[in-house]
């Protein structure tokens, strides 16, 4: 294979309460992990910190909060922020939207993941971890049927199995696998492009 | 040919269409949000395609309408992120007692949510009377909404909460009479609120304004539109007038930044400096 990598960006999906599987799989990958990362977690309502500012520590990666009309870059993971959804423009941008929530979730994994299909196409790897409602399972399928990557949590290892599993009901779902596999797939995945 | 390639062409020539025959130009507003929304419509409409719907908005007005209202309604809040409000209240209120008279524009008003806890803020500290706010939006439809001043109540317990947190000094109750399913908001707070229609692609400034409030608009524009409708602003304030944004949006990297002092970090109330 030459010429352009196959995958350009990862976006992740995860419930309230994913703060620790979030801490692993970003804990596990390295600093030039070279995918800009796109996560949407549901936060509860009235909820505080910034996932970006507790997730800090433990990742290699620069962690942050996606501000509208950024520009996406390699090495860095972005959060949608609290009430906002999160969505990538085809000029690799950022962009927010206070549009009504879908199915009860702003941010919402679909919405990001949708979009995602949209701008990157075949160059996108969406992953669907821990959560307790069936929001990402129509994203995951719009990015297989856009001819990108689509992996989903191990529902037996997830605290809360019904987001992996509503994705893994909606349709074909390339990779099921446990957390710590997903972050090796990922290092594979992303290996030669990465220096050393 | 992809379906999403298609939809792509599709979309740009119904754009191309709408500015032809309406003048409504939506070619710069941000794509990944517009799609969606255009999505969201269609789905409720009875054609397959957006080809097939083309037809229908370009020669009838009421489908037109109907396609500005799906993809342009903002959703809102009375006293929306409290925190903004505290601050109004605190660092532009002092600013706003030195005018003789207070002009302000809500650009991008929707249901009129803001527009309203504005004029209940301006109200409470005694500024609503010399005060005049001008409310535009886009979408006639919504305008009408504006301007009855009715929001379910279902709502209220929500804003009732917001506007504790926002600083306010009475019972929100006090500003609105409950009807059925609905809560009428006080006559009282509509007098000094003009609601008209106004598009920010296309239109001309309002003149001399103290405060412009265009919160959670400009996330939706592209970074030319976003720049050309801060030219506008820009031309609309008088110096030492203030310049409100949504939470998530800045001036970084737009034709006023470092022209426009941030007042108070985070919260995007900005200020235009006076001529050296």
């Amino acid at each position: 294979m030459s010429g352009r990598p196959r995958y350009q960006l990862v976006v992740i999906g995860v419930s309230a309460g994913g703060l620790k599987v979030l801490k692993s799989l970003l804990g596990a990958l390295p600093g030039d992990f070279p995918w800009p990362i796109l996560i949407v977690q549901h936060l509860r309502a009235g909820g505080d910190s910034s996932p970006a500012g507790v997730l800090r520590r433990y990742a290699a990666l620069r962690l942050k909060e996606a501000d509208a009309g950024e520009p996406v870059v390699p090495r860095t993971a972005y959060f949608a922020p609290a009430n906002y959804h999160l969505l990538l423009e085809r000029d690799l941008t950022l962009a927010l939207s206070v549009d009504p929530p879908v199915r009860y979730a702003r941010p919402s994994v679909d919405v990001l993941f949708e979009s995602a299909a949209d701008a990157v196409g075949a160059g996108v790897i969406g992953i669907v971890l821990t959560g307790a409602n069936d929001d990402g399972s129509a994203g995951l399928q719009a990015i297989r049927s856009a001819g990108g990557l689509v992996i989903a949590q191990d529902p037996d290892e997830a605290e809360v199995a019904q987001m992996p599993l509503a994705a893994i009901h909606a349709g074909p779902i390339d990779h099921i696998l446990p957390l710590a596999q997903i972050a090796s797939l990922l290092c594979d995945l992303a290996g030669p492009e990465m220096p050393s | 040919m992809t379906t999403d390639r298609l939809e792509e062409i599709e979309l740009r020539l119904l754009l191309d269409g709408i500015l032809a025959v309406y003048g409504y130009d939506f070619r710069d507003y941000a794509e990944a949000s517009l799609k969606r929304r255009v999505r969201h419509w269609l789905q409720a409409q009875p054609f397959t395609t957006l080809s097939l719907a083309q037809n229908a908005i370009l020669r009838d007005r009421a489908v037109f309408s109907s396609f500005v209202a799906g993809i342009t309604v903002n959703v809102s809040e009375m006293f929306r992120d409290p925190e903004f409000f505290v601050a109004l209240r605190k660092q532009v209120v002092p600013f706003l007692r030195t005018w003789p008279f207070i002009r302000i524009w809500v650009a991008g008003c929707s249901g009129g949510e803001e527009a309203y806890s504005l004029a209940i803020v301006l109200d409470e500290e005694g500024l609503l009377q010399r005060s005049r706010i001008y409310a535009t939006d886009i979408n006639e439809t919504i305008l009408d909404r504006a301007r009855d001043g009715i929001l379910p109540l279902a709502e209220m317990q929500k804003f009732t909460r917001n506007y504790q947190r926002a600083g306010g000094t009475r019972a929100f109750a006090d500003y609105y009479t409950a009807r059925y399913d609905r809560a009428l908001l006080a006559g009282r707070l509509k007098e000094n609120i003009l609601f008209t229609a106004h598009n920010l692609s296309v239109d001309a400034d309002f003149g001399e304004m103290q405060m412009i409030l265009c919160r959670n608009v400009l996330i939706y524009f592209n970074r030319d539109l976003k720049n050309r409708v801060l030219d506008l602003f820009d031309r609309a304030l008088t110096s030492g007038g203030f310049l409100c944004l949504g939470l998530k949006e800045s001036l970084d990297g737009s034709s006023l930044t470092g022209l426009y002092p941030e007042l108070s970090r985070g919260l995007r109330i900005y200020r235009k400096s006076y001529p050296d």
